[in-house]
């Protein structure tokens, strides 16, 4: 069953700036898995840190809303199309801090800074 | 499915158009699908824009062309040089006026035969309803989260439609709310993004084009909605790529929960959407981080005397192409995974554009042990301010 999920432009930045990709899936949840696990940086755009899809990101099969069929079970055939539709304003809003200290453990394991202090590493855990 | 919007409210509408209406209107009236009854639909429909930017130019522009007896424009901001690339109400001499005003004053020319009211103000739940209540329909061409939800409300509130529209760079959505049997915004998106996930001004942006044709749309819906004819786009998601030149639809259904038009609705009166949106208008920014700072002309003294500072740049790469103090370039959103490329023993100038998010940089780099490291204050902006006219601001 392949599909194919289309990645909406404010995504794109983390998904190798691709418009879509095509999957090997029988469910959206299984498409959806595939995708953020070849783009692991969207999985904090898609997914709460429970696993469970974000309340502000729209999924549809075709053209109708994952909401009103069976969520992230929903079944898949093969040519479907997949659509993740995020809320867009206009607008720009800052980006929060937050985003920054993402993936920051992982670094500091890979390349630890010289003089990484003690009291850094307590600032890190805030 | 076709829906007339009646018009509410104000005095006896209108029952005739003067020779020169009809002249004006010609190409309306051999329409038979407007003809003389919808020409006087028009004529007798008042309808609110909240924004008058990109959205608001052609929605303005063809409303009042097209003869809509009433035009209300909302908006509190000021025509800037930047907006001139895609807000085509406005010419250059209009920088510096308020966007309801200069707006106001290019239709009024454009059409002398309608009322147009603009309001100097900026939207709030404080007068959303006493500014919705006079007109028919609703229009959100506005650019930021609080203002969308606190549109929606409102429109539910009074009972009246709302033609949205939204652009994202390439990306367009166009619908329309607030009808009796069709979903709401809250429908769709029952919470905003937190403001961390959406993407930053850096990553923003809008070509020029596509809100004329997002706003075109919204005109097209609101005049489709006046006349009663054709199909809307209640229920319906319009979606526009302008890069891969595609339209799709996606069906948009009322949701029987939804605290706002749901069967058992739980928001009943308007409430703070900033707070809601977690975030703070462009009126209140949030605070910003505090971290040692370095102004625009402190660090040229300091280059001059040629102190060893590594300057490091925080932008993006399109970025640095239009101006740049040749600093070491390195993305704020690239930061944690290149850190290494920094060495925390030199003294470090981050910058930016305004400033905003070199200070972020540094709060990171601090927390992450570096001791050396200013953020230029007001960043590239301040720099051709105070030290080099001839670096461009954007």
């Amino acid at each position: 069953m392949t599909v194919k999920v289309m990645i909406p432009s404010p995504l794109r930045p983390y998904a190798g700036k691709r418009d879509s990709a095509e999957f090997s899936a029988r469910t959206v949840g299984e498409a959806l898995g595939h995708l953020t696990t070849e783009f692991a940086e969207l999985r904090k755009h898609l997914f709460t840190e429970e696993g469970k899809l974000r309340s502000f990101v729209n999924v549809y099969v075709n053209d109708e809303d994952i909401r009103y069929l069976a969520k992230e079970n929903t079944p898949t055939k093969d040519g479907d199309t997949i659509s993740i539709i995020p809320s867009i304003a206009g607008g720009c809003i800052q980006r929060r801090r937050l985003e920054l200290w993402q993936g920051w453990d992982k670094v500091r394991e890979e390349s630890p800074i010289a003089n990484l202090s003690s009291e850094s590493n307590q600032n890190l855990k805030e | 499915m076709a829906t007339t919007v009646q018009p509410q409210t104000g005095a006896k509408p209108a029952a005739s158009l003067s020779n020169e209406e009809i002249l004006r209107y010609s190409r309306h009236l051999i329409m038979p699908e407007v003809g003389m009854e919808g020409q006087l639909k028009l004529k007798n429909a008042k309808v609110l824009l909240i924004g008058t930017g990109g959205l608001g130019a052609p929605l303005g522009l063809y409303l009042a062309a097209a003869g809509v007896g009433k035009l209300g424009l909302v908006d509190f901001d000021v025509v800037d040089f930047t907006n001139l690339q895609r807000q085509v109400a406005f010419g250059t001499s209009d920088v510096g006026k308020p966007k309801s005003e200069a707006t106001r004053a290019r239709l009024a020319n454009l059409n002398p035969d309608i009322q147009i009211e603009s309001f100097e103000t900026q939207l709030t739940s404080a007068n959303a309803l006493e500014l919705f209540k006079d007109f028919d329909i609703i229009v959100d061409g506005t650019d930021n989260f609080p203002t969308r939800y606190l549109v929606n409300d409102a429109c539910i509130v009074l009972g009246k439609p709302n033609v949205y529209g939204s652009i994202f760079r390439f990306e367009g959505q166009v619908t329309v709310f607030g009808m009796p049997d069709g979903p709401c915004y809250r429908c769709l998106y029952p919470e905003p993004p937190p403001p961390g996930l959406v993407p930053s001004c850096a990553e923003g942006g809008v070509l020029g084009v596509l809100p004329g044709i997002v706003g075109s749309i919204q005109a097209m819906e609101t005049i489709k909605m006046i006349l009663g004819r054709g199909d809307n786009l209640v229920g319906r998601l319009l979606l526009f790529d302008a890069l891969g030149m595609k339209f799709r639809e996606l069906k948009l259904r009322k949701n029987p929960n939804c605290p706002m038009c749901g069967t058992h609705p739980t928001i009943t009166k308007l409430i703070d959407y900033y707070e809601f949106c977690g975030v703070r208008g462009e009126e209140a920014p949030g605070p910003t981080v505090q971290v040692p700072e370095i102004t625009a002309r402190e660090l040229k003294a300091r280059l001059d005397r040629g102190d060893d500072l590594f300057i490091l740049d925080v932008r993006e790469p399109h970025e640095y192409q239009i101006c740049n103090l040749k600093g070491h370039l390195l993305p704020l959103g690239e930061l944690t995974r290149r850190v290494h490329e920094l060495d925390s023993s030199r003294e470090i100038v981050a910058h930016c554009r305004s400033g905003k998010r070199s200070a972020e940089a540094v709060d990171f780099l601090r927390k992450a042990g570096f001791r050396k490291i200013l953020s230029l204050k007001g960043g590239i902006l301040a720099w051709s301010d105070e030290v080099d006219p001839s670096v461009p601001k954007y």
